[in-house]
């Protein structure tokens, strides 16, 4: 495992530390240090937007419908537990 | 038993074979309603309509999460018919201090976790997301990494690529697929995701982390081909 307690990121540091970016998890100074080597570095600067652009496709993954036997069955669960209660 | 495990065989909670029009008829006869705290007061003042427009809208979700977490579909199947039975019984006890939806996902999660063996919670050990491979000796990229601005949309059909996504997040490993399931396809917030996998917030983010890195090497493999 790479240390972090050097004065700058290398790469392979820098990516394990992106979600906790984007989560907000980082500290003040990690943040800084973070954005420091992104600016700097066109390849983790292009991983990080190819990361946003993945939640972004994810987030769009088409939901499956429901069938209408379930809707079904399940109302009548429900007229069952309105009779009983 | 429930009643509606009593059912005779063939009368399955979720059928495979699904008629779109039928959904489409029935959604259209529902009254409109706009929010979940909307559809609670009407579900919680005993309206029927109500309650089947909760099932149209979290059925699919609840059981594509039960799906990531147990193998068996059965098994999801039958927690999810669980959850639906907490539901209605639990309804008018139920305060607001949580969304509709993080309250349904976290009753299924007990219900799923009562159902299988359940894992001790442990610190995740820290692993790279990214191939050791792609990084030379010092920890640079040991190969550019592609702008994908233009990518998307010169290279692949976004259509195409959606399918090549759903495939991918079936095949995260189940911890991995259960975050990325309620963050990025739901939309829950960190803490409500947290509070329905019942993890610590280092873990979530390690979880989400190597499921949304892991998401990215497969569409880049695809982007390689195309």
């Amino acid at each position: 495992m790479l240390s972090l307690r050097n004065r700058d990121l290398v790469c392979q540091q820098a990516i394990e530390l992106l979600t906790d970016y984007l989560e907000g998890g980082l500290s003040r100074r990690q943040r800084l240090r973070l954005e420091r080597h992104l600016r700097a570095c066109p390849n983790c600067s292009n991983y990080l937007e190819q990361i946003r652009i993945t939640v972004k496709l994810t987030g769009a993954i088409a939901r499956e419908e429901l069938a209408p036997d379930a809707v079904d069955d399940l109302t009548q669960l429900y007229r069952r537990w309105r009779d009983e209660t | 038993m429930s009643p509606l495990r009593s059912s005779p065989p063939g009368d399955e909670l979720v059928s495979e074979s699904f008629c779109a029009s039928c959904i489409h008829q029935l959604g259209s006869t529902l009254p409109h309603v706009e929010t979940d705290a909307e559809l609670l007061g009407l579900l919680q003042s005993g309206d029927e309509q109500a309650f089947v427009m909760l099932v149209n809208r979290y059925q699919m979700p609840l059981l594509r999460l039960a799906c990531s977490m147990v193998s068996d579909r059965s098994i999801a199947e039958e927690a999810v018919q669980d959850t639906w039975m907490g539901i209605v019984r639990g309804i008018d006890r139920f305060e607001g201090r949580s969304s509709l939806k993080t309250w349904l996902f976290h009753i299924l999660v007990n219900r799923v976790r009562s159902a299988r063996t359940i894992e001790q919670q442990r610190r995740l050990p820290q692993q790279p997301s990214v191939d050791p491979e792609c990084f030379t000796p010092s920890g640079q990229w040991s190969e550019p990494v592609e702008s994908w601005d233009d990518e998307l949309a010169d290279r692949l059909d976004a259509m195409a690529i959606m399918p090549v996504l759903g495939r991918a997040l079936e095949g995260l490993p189940a911890r991995q697929r259960e975050i990325v399931l309620l963050r990025d396809v739901e939309g829950l917030s960190s803490q409500e995701a947290c509070d329905v996998l019942g993890l610590r917030p280092g873990n979530q983010r390690i979880l989400l982390h190597r499921g949304r890195a892991n998401l990215r090497e497969a569409l880049v493999t695809e982007m390689k081909k195309a």
